[in-house]
């Protein structure tokens, strides 16, 4: 997570590179402790794999928004409306299919389009208006909550043909030869294994490594300072035997969940376009600094109405995702799940002004939140003391990011 | 008549600039005294410390007031003892009506509770000694620039005001706002109140200064007194420009080509004050390998004109033609403007130039990202390549070109903004005081870049409100005074007190 941060340029010591990158290995760190606190307290349950496979679906749809409301809020924004554009998408995915009976195929096609729609709008108000995003977001959370309601008639309404649920609920089928599972499964003793998801947790690990390898590489060439290489192999080793681990306590379950692929090679989008292509680094310059980006010839206005657009088809794509995971459409769904999204990605390390912020940094924000939920869940710990302890941990992350940055400077 | 104010032998540093040096000032009491001097000469400062802005303590010198040495910690000790300044920048709440502004902090209430007809009744009187008829609940935002800054005067007139300062009281009025405020300065005067002006238009100070004192380079210069017949135009201006060529300015070899870029026929008016027209009928010409610039005090339009151009950064109603080799250009749009060959390189580099919480890479490349991509995925190597060629050409001194730009100094700031604008390839720089807040070390450096520029044939339009420097660096300057060229000096024909003159002789 840190192989590109190369601005501290004070000391060179490991104990002033710590200083200087406190932020990303905090939030590992944290993710990490946590993890570790949980599966203790729980007495394994957190790591079973079941309960992996729950705790990635339970937050494939935040995952999904916190990567476009990282753009908007790196670009400067914020978009309160969300929540509710999810539910109301996933009121009209179930309004199409059990009332229209609509194809899938079409119902998804339809639903994304409506959600770029929708983006589209309120960031037209937002880029060419100038109204600020708190208000146009709000008026359409607003708008949006009342417009689901109206869809289903106040009901909750389904169920869900096999092929839309497949969304959430389907597993991507192993394509390795069944008696290569069966040897494996006799070699680890588990009852059975999915070599898909075990080769997709080693490929990952092994990609890992060789792009953190590559980019230290580059680095030093370019005469960057890179990181100390004990913290280095630390972090890498860390990070692929943890992928290594959740891609085998999913094999030992039902392997690779159709939600992960989703969300995984979004991600890689993602975090491609923010941090290699040109539009992207747009983006971080005008949350920056909109006059000098403007002056600078970025087209400002498009690039923010671009941001909700995006962030609309996202929304969308997290309802479906939502609504095919229930079963059903409900009035009540993604209500204040703006909220989780927002949390996600200031935990991950975005700063509240723009221009700061990474697509990683969100998605483990999400995770830790996601981990804190579903262990309190497990532990039976009421949903008061969870909402305390989840605003408490996000007041945190944002102490700790302004008392950094004051050490800093 | 007896001395109010004494201000003896007031020096006042800044980290590496003496901004005052033993200054000495005298006031009368019940006279209308002017403060003359060119941009950065040192009013403003000497101004905030006698209003206690720069506390006691923070310079060297005295101040006698009213017969007794006086201490301002800030500027709520000076105005307990009468002393108040209106500053150039109107300091009013827009969204509040003239009566709440008036009494604002000093609210005409009891035990919190705001008595609204006793504030309505005294504001209605002091907007009569001011000369204004609004209604005390008339909100100050839909007032004119002028009757606003009447209403900071009634402000201060509300205090018991014995010495009323006025920083440039007129730079933003009309021809018929500025008289009606200078009339009320000389009834002010009869009531007693004693008033400092500061201004840089010589005839309003000849009209209502009754002494006038010069400030030069954080010193004063000297001191005219109108009864004596002292006070003349020429005389003012002879002491506001009299320095030596202090300032040392690399050689270069004038040569003038073809015509690169000419503006014709530029109009703009005030984005939001829409009758306002701030670029009056501009025509400008800018010659290949030439260095044109633009001469002119704070508020001329210079700004204006440059971010007017460059894609219409400001202003609305924009009219006039812009080509640039001879074929009409659209520059319509800040990319619009790049692609035709325009770099603008902004006064304010802080908070239009730079992304300050980015590398020195990332500014660097941040307007031709094209140029370090493929089919729109960046090309870090090449980045980098650009930002060190940039480094090393321009001698950024900096340990690592992914330094955040906001831990350097301002004239390796200056060169970072400098370098991305290389960077985009431009025909024609405007270059809006590319000097200002650096050190002199960093300015002869950003001097043989623009020569560097000139001798490969780009046009360079430079502004600046330090004279020497146009004198030094331009082929040819234009003058600039509300909006529009009032002249056009050869290098030859150039001086500091023709330009001076041209400015204040409308």
């Amino acid at each position: 997570m840190t192989d590109r941060n190369a601005e501290a340029a004070n000391g060179s010591g490991i104990g002033a590179y710590l200083m200087g990158h406190m932020r990303e290995y905090g939030l590992l760190f944290a993710l990490i402790a946590i993890m570790f606190f949980f599966q203790i307290v729980t007495n394994g349950t957190l790591l079973k794999p079941v309960n992996v496979t729950n705790l990635l679906l339970q937050n494939s749809y935040i995952i999904i928004m916190a990567l476009g409301m990282l753009i908007v809020i790196v670009a400067g924004h914020i978009d309160l409306s969300v929540g509710s554009v999810m539910g109301f998408v996933g009121a009209l995915a179930a309004v199409m299919i059990v009332e229209w009976d609509m194809s899938t195929g079409v119902t998804i096609a339809t639903c994304l389009l409506a959600g770029g729609l929708i983006g589209a709008a309120q960031g037209y108000w937002i880029a060419y208006w100038k109204i600020p995003s708190f208000i146009v977001t709000l008026a359409a959370m607003l708008v949006f909550r009342g417009l689901s309601l109206w869809l289903l008639e106040g009901q909750s309404l389904g169920p869900f043909p096999r092929e839309f649920q497949m969304i959430s609920n389907g597993f991507v089928p192993d394509i390795f030869p069944a008696g290569l599972a069966i040897g494996l499964a006799d070699l680890f003793g588990e009852k059975r294994i999915n070599v898909l998801s075990l080769a997709t947790g080693l490929t990952a690990a092994c990609l890992i490594t060789y792009m953190g390898l590559k980019s230290r590489a580059q680095n030093r060439a370019f005469g960057m300072d890179v990181e100390p290489a004990a913290f280095f192999y630390a972090r890498i080793g860390i990070t692929s035997l943890a992928l290594i681990f959740i891609f085998y306590k999913l094999s030992t379950f039902r392997g690779l969940p159709n939600v992960l692929l989703t969300m995984g090679v979004l991600t890689i989008i993602y975090a491609f376009f923010t941090e290699r292509t040109v539009t992207g680094r747009r983006i971080y310059a005008l949350g920056g600094n909109e006059k000098a980006a403007k002056l600078s010839g970025v087209k400002t206005e498009r690039l923010t109405f671009l941001a909700f657009a995006n962030m609309g088809v996202l929304a969308a794509a997290a309802g479906l995702v939502f609504a095919a995971r229930l079963n059903s459409a409900t009035p009540k769904a993604g209500f204040a799940l703006e909220l989780d999204v927002i949390a996600a990605v200031f935990i991950g390390g975005a700063s509240m002004s723009g221009g700061v912020g990474r697509i990683v940094g969100a998605v483990v924000g999400a995770f830790l939140m996601g981990v804190l939920n579903n262990g309190m869940s497990i532990l039976g710990i009421g949903i008061d003391y969870q909402q305390v302890i989840k605003g408490l941990v996000l007041l945190a992350a944002v102490i700790f990011d302004v008392y950094n940055k004051s050490k800093q400077s | 008549m007896k001395t109010l104010l004494e201000m003896r032998a007031i020096t006042k540093e800044f980290p590496g600039v003496k901004a005052l040096d033993t200054v000495n000032l005298a006031v009368q009491e019940g006279e209308i005294h002017a403060i003359c001097g060119e941009n950065g000469a040192g009013k403003s400062t000497l101004m905030k410390v006698l209003s206690g802005v720069y506390p006691t303590g923070t310079y060297d010198g005295e101040i006698h007031y009213d017969g007794a040495l006086a201490e301002f910690a800030d500027i709520s000790d000076s105005e307990a003892r009468g002393i108040i300044i209106i500053h150039q920048e109107l300091a009013l709440v827009p969204l509040l009506s003239i009566a709440e502004n008036l009494f604002l902090g000093n609210e005409c209430s009891r035990s919190g509770i705001i008595d609204w007809r006793d504030t309505n009744q005294r504001t209605e009187a002091l907007l009569r000694k001011v000369g204004l008829t609004e209604p005390p609940s008339a909100i100050v935002d839909k007032l004119g620039v002028g009757k606003q800054q009447l209403v900071e005067i009634a402000k201060a007139l509300s205090k018991e005001v014995r010495l009323l300062i006025l920083d440039e009281p007129t730079a933003a009025l009309s021809e018929s706002d500025s008289q009606a405020l200078l009339d009320l300065m000389l009834e002010l005067k009869q009531q007693g109140v004693t008033q400092i002006i500061i201004s840089h238009k010589l005839n309003e100070v000849r009209r209502v200064a009754d002494t006038v004192t010069v400030i030069r380079d954080g010193t004063t210069v000297s001191t005219m007194n109108a009864a004596k017949g002292e006070i003349t135009e020429d005389g003012i201006v002879r002491d506001m420009v009299g320095r030596d060529m202090a300032d040392r300015y690399p050689e270069r070899a004038r040569r003038a080509g073809e015509i690169l870029m000419e503006v014709k026929g530029w109009n703009v008016w005030h984005p939001i004050h829409a009758e306002r027209q701030m670029i009056k009928d501009v025509n400008m010409t800018v010659r290949a390998g030439e260095v044109v610039g633009i001469a002119g005090l704070m508020g001329a339009g210079r700004t204006e004109l440059a971010m007017s151009i460059f894609g219409r950064s400001y202003g609305r109603n924009i009219s006039g033609s812009l080509e640039m080799n001879g074929a009409p250009a659209n520059v319509d749009s800040v990319s619009g403007a790049i692609e035709a060959g325009l770099a603008y390189v902004t006064e304010d580099r802080k908070s239009l130039g730079l992304v300050l919480d980015e590398t020195i890479q990332r500014n660097i490349t941040l307007a031709n990202l094209p140029e370090v991509s493929r089919k729109t995925i960046l090309n870090e190597a090449r980045e980098t390549q650009v930002a060190e060629k940039y480094r090393a050409a321009l001698n950024i001194r900096t340990p690592s070109v992914f330094q955040k730009v906001m831990n350097l100094s301002g004239g390796n700031q200056q060169k970072v903004v400098l370098s991305k604008w290389l960077f985009a390839g431009p025909e024609v720089l405007i270059l809006d005081e590319p000097t200002r807040g650096i050190d002199v070390g960093a300015k002869f450096e950003i001097y043989g870049i623009i020569n560097e520029l000139s001798a490969q044939g780009k046009g360079v339009v430079m502004i600046s409100s330090e004279m020497p420097e146009l004198l030094g660096m331009c082929d040819r300057i234009y003058v600039m005074n509300e909006g529009a060229f009032v002249g056009e000096l050869t290098a030859e024909e150039a001086s500091q007190e023709r330009i001076m003159s041209l400015i204040v002789t409308e």
